[in-house]
């Protein structure tokens, strides 16, 4: 886990330049462009163009999530006259220790789902700076696989898997000998969690790798043989060249990724049903639960809408710290 | 990358504008007065023949093996009897219908007959909305309550205003039974065990023997309630259980009756009478091993009948979990199928009442016998099948006939069930002690007691 924990703090360390407008801007010399006025049509026209998506974002995005947040502000069961709560449905998020444990699960889940595929992405991309691998395609093709099928059938998949008894985990562990390591693996208290973390990491590692291992192959071969002459090893290239130039390819795969987590619902749905216990409960299951299930429909949007404000602040500091160490 | 705040925040408010307008599931009508006139009302049977074309819209969930057939052989009979009416079948798998049902149900379009699950979270809300018809007209009418124990009534109840449960006006008749019972191996338990202290060594015995004395796989969290209960049935009486389900006045779940059921069951994990692992082993990988012949006792329901007789033929039994006495009153887990309810904006009750009736008499129950289902109502003696459905049907009779069934716990708040299936799992894990699992599921219901 090394691997990641590196990436902010070496993205950050690079000179960055004063917080400039958008990079397109950078070339021409500056002031000129200021004064002078755009080509093409006068801005409030150009704004037309924007309209038909606009109109169509706004009816499948905007007011969907307007009347979420509407209706977080209620306690409502689905059918009778709702009572209004004001914000106290965010309250609960935060005082209602269930529900914080939830949320404390789906960050850990970042863990397994953006960080270690990420790390072994990396990796894996690092090996491939340094040597011509045959038949390359067809490995990434293999290694790309989980991302393919469906969530669902990979669920189905590991929780057989994982059956403590005649499931393939346990039969390999036992027939080298390791016996002793097989147990039950969504069955425990302190295992689920990591156990369906194992999941996703297996999911989006080939996410992960397939972005970095392109990002590699449009680094120019010069830096590299600059780097071999002064005299870089394996590890000194891999910080010096690699990672520096990947630093775009690694904030879409942490965005990507990291979106995935906390949204994560349909392997705990399948796998555990947030068990044992509450040992695996996470946000979006408690969504699906309170509004279908358990008809607390203000709740569950209080939640959704909580976990939106999340992921769009991860996926905002990713960007940012990337973008910031990027703009030389 | 520049944020535009301000237009962002401006779009937001207009969506939200846009979309909320009024309070959330409209005007607070009173609708529990209107369904208690109704509830009153007499009426004669009614005339299907006489009430010109109809076209009734059924919303169901039977659509696995024996079900389904069932339903249609049913279905076909009704119209061939009133070739006025045409059924318009809408038929979705449970958890489908579940999620769909409230949203239909309140539409403009509702249909006419829907399958509402009981207990609060289902029908409760149903009924609290002024969504279903109160079918006691039509019971009175059709004489269902001689055709149903009275235990099956009152789970399909509630008063008008959906706050009491199991009591009230009835809003549906199911078809089917199901208890939860103990499947056992007939090789390896030649008689089955008269009391609960006979099981208990019976499952000592069988753990000496390095079998599994109760297959058991929790991974899909309701199992356990299934054991919880099928235990509980034996040390608390059945009026208390049921009393706790419907939420009646001084009704509590930490008690010594519902404790010592913790005890036991925790006792049993703890002796690893139980599947190795149970808390990680899916459930139908656990009844399969069972199937196989691994293992002596697997507590589960009825709904299991048909593959198990498939898969074990002659070696397979079923009982009722004995009582600490021999001979004593039995009491089980159980209940009955989905209801059929009639929805309020259906155009035609008296017709959708008819249907109802028709799915649930006398020859409904034997063609439900002879495609393979346990039918809820008396069934004539010559639609018994053989082998181990025959075992069922007598289980069912005897606890009909002692009106013996305890209700599912999870009916008791909209939330029960998430409390009461984590809560066992943390019982059999060892991370509460039976005290503390009582003591917690109170406090959770006591919550919703209050709010009530």
């Amino acid at each position: 886990m090394s691997g990641p924990s590196t990436i902010p703090s070496s993205a950050v360390a690079l000179p960055r330049s004063v917080e400039g407008p958008a990079s397109g801007d950078e070339a021409l010399p500056g002031g000129t462009r200021a004064h002078a006025r755009p080509p093409g049509e006068p801005r409030r026209i150009g704004y037309l163009y924007l309209l038909p998506a606009f109109v169509v974002f706004t009816a499948f995005v905007l007011v969907p999530l307007g009347h979420s947040f509407w209706l977080s502000l209620w306690e409502w069961d689905g059918i009778t006259p709702a009572t209004w709560v004001g914000f106290d449905n965010y309250a609960d998020v935060v005082s209602d220790p269930a529900l914080r444990r939830a949320f404390g699960h789906a960050l850990v889940l970042i863990g397994f789902y953006a960080l270690a595929p990420v790390a072994i992405g990396l990796l894996l991309a690092g090996l491939l700076a340094r040597v011509q691998v045959r038949g390359l395609a067809f490995f990434r093709t293999i290694l790309f696989l989980p991302q393919v099928i469906a969530m669902v059938v990979v669920a189905v998949m590991w929780r057989m898997i994982y059956d403590p008894r005649n499931g393939a985990l346990n039969e390999l562990l036992r027939s080298v000998g390791l016996g002793s390591l097989a147990q039950s693996w969504l069955g425990d208290f302190d295992r689920a969690l990591p156990s369906v973390g194992l999941i996703g990491t297996w999911v989006m590692y080939g996410l992960a790798m397939v972005l970095l291992t392109a990002g590699v192959q449009k680094i120019p071969p010069s830096l590299f043989d600059a780097a071999r002459v002064d005299g870089a090893g394996i590890v000194r290239e891999f910080f010096a060249v690699t990672l520096p130039a990947l630093r775009a390819e690694i904030a879409v795969a942490l965005t990507l990724t990291t979106i995935a987590a906390l949204r994560n619902f349909d392997l705990v749905y399948i796998t555990t049903k947030g068990g044992p216990g509450d040992a695996t409960s996470v946000p979006a299951f408690q969504v699906y639960s309170r509004a279908f299930e358990s008809g607390q429909v203000g709740s569950a949007s209080a939640i959704g809408l909580t976990l939106t404000v999340i992921i769009f602040a991860f996926s905002f500091a990713i960007n940012r710290i990337a973008e910031r160490g990027g703009s030389r | 990358m520049r944020w535009h705040v301000s237009s962002a925040t401006i779009a937001l408010a207009l969506a939200t504008l846009a979309a909320g307008c009024g309070s959330p599931g409209g005007d607070s009508a009173d609708t529990a007065e209107q369904a208690d006139q109704d509830a009153a009302k007499t009426v004669s049977k009614p005339d299907v023949a006489a009430a010109g074309d109809v076209t009734l819209t059924v919303w169901d969930q039977e659509v696995r093996g024996g079900q389904a057939k069932q339903i249609k052989q049913l279905n076909e009979a009704f119209q061939q009897e009133y070739p006025n009416v045409t059924i318009k079948r809408v038929a979705k798998s449970r958890e489908d219908l579940d999620k769909t049902l409230k949203l239909a149900v309140s539409g403009d379009r509702a249909p006419d007959v829907v399958q509402a699950n009981q207990g609060r979270p289902v029908m409760g809300t149903l009924v609290k909305g002024g969504l279903l018809t109160p079918l006691d007209p039509y019971a009175e009418a059709y004489g269902w309550g001689d055709r149903y124990s009275s235990l099956l009534l009152d789970l399909n109840k509630f008063s008008s205003d959906g706050s009491e449960f199991g009591s009230g006006n009835l809003y549906g008749l199911s078809q089917v039974g199901e208890i939860v019972g103990v499947f056992y191996n007939k090789t390896k338990v030649s008689e089955p065990p008269a009391t609960l202290d006979e099981f208990e060594q019976s499952l000592a015995e069988a753990k000496q023997e390095d079998d599994i004395p109760i297959q058991f796989g929790n991974l899909d969290k309701w199992p356990g309630i299934h054991e919880y209960e099928t235990v509980l049935g034996q040390t608390a009486s059945k009026q208390q259980v049921r009393d706790f389900v419907f939420a009646r006045d001084g009704a509590s779940f930490d008690t010594p009756e519902f404790e010592a059921a913790a005890e036991k069951l925790s006792g049993w994990a703890d002796e690893g009478y139980f599947t190795p692992d149970f808390n990680g082993t899916g459930y139908d990988p656990a009844w399969q091993q069972f199937a196989k012949g691994e293992g002596r006792y697997l507590i589960a329901g009825t709904w299991l009948t048909a593959d198990l007789a498939e898969q074990m033929g002659e070696d397979v039994g079923f009982m009722l979990m004995p009582g600490s006495e021999a001979g004593a009153e039995p009491v089980a887990l159980g209940g009955e199928g989905l209801p059929f309810a009639v929805t309020s904006e259906s155009e035609h009750p008296d017709v959708a009442a008819a249907y109802i009736d028709f799915i649930t008499n006398g020859e409904a129950a034997t063609v439900l016998a002879e495609t393979g289902n346990l039918p809820a109502m008396p069934v004539d003696e010559s639609a018994i099948p053989d082998g181990l459905p025959s075992e069922v049907f007598a289980a069912w009779g005897t606890l009909s006939e002692a009106d013996g069934l305890i209700p599912y716990l999870d009916y008791a708040t909209p939330t029960f069930y998430d409390e009461i299936s984590a809560s066992v799992q943390e019982l059999l894990a060892g991370k509460r002690d039976p005290a503390e699992f009582t003591s917690g599921v109170q406090a959770a219901y006591g919550k919703f007691v209050e709010a009530q």
